[in-house]
């Protein structure tokens, strides 16, 4: 028993690790048990989904349209700004555009739903539903995970679509790079699977999201101060994980999809 | 057997955040009778209510609802047992994204009732019965704390549990509606047969609800008896709970 108690910081670690993946684990297994509130579901895409919406055609729109600017400026030197197009697109397709998207629904969903959970938690409202033959996880978790591995793919690929039409945009009518060029070296170098990895992102990012999120949320104590506190540690506990996910993403997604070869 | 017991706790212990509370409660509560517990405030009386639905898992001890042992069962095997059960939680613990209605309606669609018809009139009998009739649209945050728990209390009569647990039901209301609110215990019990356990601070609606009163004390249970009985106790901690008087000296 000694090896726990002189790495404290490890042994809390291990624990939230053990709560969330716990948490996941039981939400999956309501899921395939087939025990989803398809209404809750739908109310939840709402809030999710749409919601999310005008953030992240923000986000993808400004981040093409920077990006863009910027690698013309450095290419354009060297006489490559044809090239522009492509590495736009790729970039935001294998890291920007996911990233991103997830930063801002970590940010806007994963606050709502520590803090919705987490009032619930300590205004009894969780043991309500309990009381009532109602499991807090049926009714809270599964409807904000189902909701999230829906809408995330697809707002993914909303915030790529924006980020490629503002870098077209930019890059054609402002930089008077060639149109044609554009949209052939684009095409030519952006594949299928550039898309299909940006929304396998999307999902990952989604569970990780939804269930740093709501583990928060049910374990909150202490009254407004730990709602407000279980609110903060969502956003950063799952932006962190979302950057470091995102490396190891990477590495391993670019051995199911290689870069470059077709 | 002697008595047909709905809920049996035998040497019940809790400990939370390092602080006992409760110390081997050991309470019988007869199918179909009303027992109240007194106890001062911050004795354990929730605690002890949170038990009998599993909110709370004992630190040692047994809890037999219908003679089914609970204290080892898992959430899932709970549901049941605590569909036969309902609660009033002390500050109603109302769903606050949901109308009135909807609150009051929640146990009804949970359980599987599909006709908005059924559910209207249910709903609006149930909030009859503790006169909020008319408060079906607002929202839990624009009623006053009595109203909430009072919806609260519609919530949990509306599926007709068999034993209801009250935590406080009578505190925070006017005298009036507290009147109302003890009818209602008292005619769910002669009515429905109904098991109740109410936990108050109140002698009035003590005297008017009570079968039998157990006191809550120091974590264990300090009397048991009929109403009569607790009236007629010459015992000092009981005569000073009745009678309202501390020992603090001015
Ligand atoms: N979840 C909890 N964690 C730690 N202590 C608690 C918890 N719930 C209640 N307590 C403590 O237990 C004691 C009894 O509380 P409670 O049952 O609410 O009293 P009452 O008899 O007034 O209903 C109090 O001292 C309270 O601080
Ligand atoms: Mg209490």
């Amino acid at each position: 028993m000694k090896f726990p108690y002189s790495f404290p910081v490890t042994r809390a670690f291990c624990t939230y690790l053990g709560q969330v993946a716990f948490l996941a684990g039981e939400t999956f297994t309501s899921i395939f048990a087939g025990r989803i509130r398809w209404r809750l579901v739908l109310q939840q895409v709402d809030e999710i989904g749409f919601g999310s919406q005008a953030v992240v055609i923000i986000t993808g729109a400004f981040t093409g349209a920077v990006f863009t600017a910027q690698t013309f400026f450095q290419f354009s030197a060297l006489n490559m700004s044809s090239a522009v197009g492509p590495v736009v697109s790729v970039a935001l397709c294998r890291e920007l555009g996911p990233v991103l998207t997830a930063l801002m629904v970590a940010g806007r969903v994963g606050a709502a739903m520590s803090a919705e959970i987490g009032t619930m938690k300590v205004t009894e409202q969780i043991d309500a539903l309990r009381a009532l033959a109602v499991n807090p996880v049926d009714y809270l978790v599964v409807p904000r995970a189902v909701a999230m591995m829906i809408s995330m793919p697809l707002l993914v690929g909303e915030c790529l679509f924006f980020g490629i039409i503002a870098s077209y945009l930019v890059a054609v009518k402002l930089l008077n790079v060639g149109s044609v060029y554009f949209i052939h070296n684009m095409w030519n170098f952006t594949h299928g699977k550039d898309i299909v990895m940006a929304m396998s992102k999307g999902v990952v990012f989604a569970i990780l999201i939804v269930f740093i999120a709501c583990q928060q949320g049910l374990n909150t104590k202490n009254g407004a101060v730990g709602v407000g506190r279980s609110t903060t540690e969502a956003v950063v506990i799952s932006s962190l994980c979302i950057l470091i996910g995102n490396f190891f993403l990477t590495m391993a997604l670019n051995i199911v999809f290689p870069a470059g070869a077709h | 057997m002697s008595v047909d017991n709905l809920i049996e706790v035998r040497n019940l212990r809790q400990t939370l955040s390092g602080q006992e509370i409760l110390r081997g409660v050991n309470l019988d509560i007869p199918r179909g009778e009303t027992v109240v517990l007194l106890g001062q405030s911050g004795g354990g009386k929730s605690v002890f209510l949170r038990h009998l639905i599993g909110l709370i898992r004992p630190l040692s001890g047994s809890i037999k609802i219908d003679g089914e042992e609970i204290s080892r069962l898992s959430e899932r095997e709970l549901e049941p047992v605590r569909r036969k059960i309902g609660m009033l939680f002390q500050d109603g613990a109302l769903f606050d994204s949901m109308t009135v209605f909807d609150n009051v309606a929640f146990p009804l669609r949970e359980r599987g009732e599909r006709s908005e018809k059924v559910i209207r009139e249910k709903v609006a009998h149930s909030l009859e019965l503790v006169s909020l009739q008319g408060q079906e649209k607002k929202m839990p945050v624009n009623l006053s704390g009595g109203m909430r728990k009072r919806a609260a209390l519609a919530r949990a009569i509306i599926s007709e549990p068999s034993c209801i647990l009250y935590d406080e039901p009578t505190a925070g209301l006017d005298p009036i509606v507290s009147d109302t609110i003890n009818r209602l215990i008292r005619r769910l019990q002669t009515q429905l047969k109904v098991t109740s356990i109410v936990v108050t601070h109140d002698m009035i609606s003590t005297n008017y609800v009570a079968d039998h009163v157990a006191l809550l004390r120091e974590g264990r249970i300090h009397f048991t008896g009929t109403l009569s009985a607790l009236h007629s106790s010459t015992d000092p901690v009981i005569r000073d709970f009745i009678e309202g008087r501390s020992h603090e000296i001015d």
